[in-house]
């Protein structure tokens, strides 16, 4: 079982669906969607429009039979990948760039969080309102 | 302020960057009363995706979901850096300066809740874009440390998890709540308040540069309300 933390979310992967070898993370084709967003196609590996074609050196190294290794896709990317120790927690990063583009286009970027109740809230509920999000903490 | 304000077309999202969760937000939450919706924010999400160092910091966003105003400080003060830390006590020049600056920014963000688009404090697309800080490199990288700290930590993998938190503040030393909720994780209690002598000590390192940087509002006080010790 491989937990893996992306914007996606934090998906948990079986076992059998998954597999961690030093910095790369090989996961079956059918789990790579829940984990990452992405889908592996014949063109690539596509999120909606946008698809990253396997590069033709090293291809072995992104997919091999039924299985990718998002891991080295997402350097591809040049997001940040990081694992622990026994490889079996992963954070599959955004870039930097990918965030400033989001704040630049001012388009507010959508998130979902639980109250202290457990109800789930997204931002884009209150479209059509003015908000006024603010953070605070007890530390 | 939010009964005040309160109408149709407003609503306030208060955001707890909480990596304990809700059980440590709830009596905090209990003690406050708010009538708005409060929202848990273990991973501090919301501070990744907005870009944001500090608490309390806000955004303001308008009916189309436009940001209208970028992360900002959310009425604080560096005044409360002239706390006598032996005793305790603030000078009342410092109390009253801090009680304007948070007065300041609530007349603003209620201008806005009122008058909306109209409102003098509602940034252009142009305003905004040019008070946005952008993350760069090394905060995708903090951020992805942080995440898998604190996952690690829930786990109970303490020690692995305190050492990418240790890297994140390490790649973005300018994020108090990295640093602070990395704190408050180790060596604090639940309810701590995550300000030991090496935080105090990282503060004065700031001189004349602010912990709470000033929003860009008229009349917002502009003097540092505290000797710089460094």
């Amino acid at each position: 079982m491989i937990t893996v933390l992306s914007d996606a979310g934090t998906a948990v992967v079986e076992a059998r669906h998954a597999r961690a070898s030093g910095d790369d993370l090989w996961l079956h084709k059918d789990a790579v969607h829940a984990a990452s967003a992405w889908t592996l196609k014949p063109e690539g590996l596509c999120q909606g429009e946008i698809c990253v074609p396997v590069p033709r050196t090293d291809a072995a190294h992104y997919v091999s039979g039924s299985e990718v290794n998002i891991a080295a896709f997402w350097r591809l990317l040049g997001r940040p990948v990081l694992h622990d120790r026994a490889g079996s927690s992963w954070v599959l990063g955004a870039a930097a760039g990918e965030r400033a583009t989001t704040l630049t286009s001012l388009k507010a970027p959508d998130f979902e969080l639980p109250d202290i109740d457990g109800q789930q809230h997204k931002l884009s509920d209150y479209l059509g309102k003015r908000v006024f999000l603010t953070t605070w903490s007890s530390w | 302020m939010y009964e005040e304000v309160k109408n149709e077309n407003f609503v306030i999202l208060a955001v707890a960057e909480e990596s304990r969760g809700a059980a440590t937000a709830r009596e905090w939450i209990e003690l406050a009363k708010p009538t708005y919706p409060v929202l848990i924010d273990t991973e501090h999400r919301v501070a990744d995706l907005y870009n944001m160092v500090n608490v309390p910091q806000a955004v303001w966003i308008d009916e189309q979901g436009q940001i209208v105003r970028p992360a900002e400080t959310a009425g604080s003060h560096d005044a409360w850096r002239a706390r006598n830390r032996a005793d305790g006590s603030l000078p009342e020049s410092a109390a009253t300066l801090a009680e304007r600056a948070r007065q300041t920014y609530m007349d603003a963000v209620r201008d806005w809740a009122i008058h909306g688009a109209k409102s003098r404090h509602a940034y252009t697309p142009a305003q905004t874009r040019a008070h946005l800080a952008l993350p760069g490199d090394n905060v995708a990288l903090a951020n992805a440390n942080f995440r898998l700290g604190v996952f690690l930590r829930q786990r109970g993998n303490h020690e692995e998890g305190d050492a990418m938190m240790l890297t994140a503040s390490k790649l973005r030393p300018e994020s108090w709540n990295i640093y602070r909720q990395a704190m408050n994780l180790r060596e604090i209690g639940p309810m701590g308040f995550a300000a030991d002598e090496a935080f105090f000590a990282r503060v004065d390192e700031l001189g004349a540069g602010r912990y709470y940087p000033p929003p860009d509002i008229e009349g917002f006080p502009a003097e540092l309300g505290f000797e710089p010790t460094a």
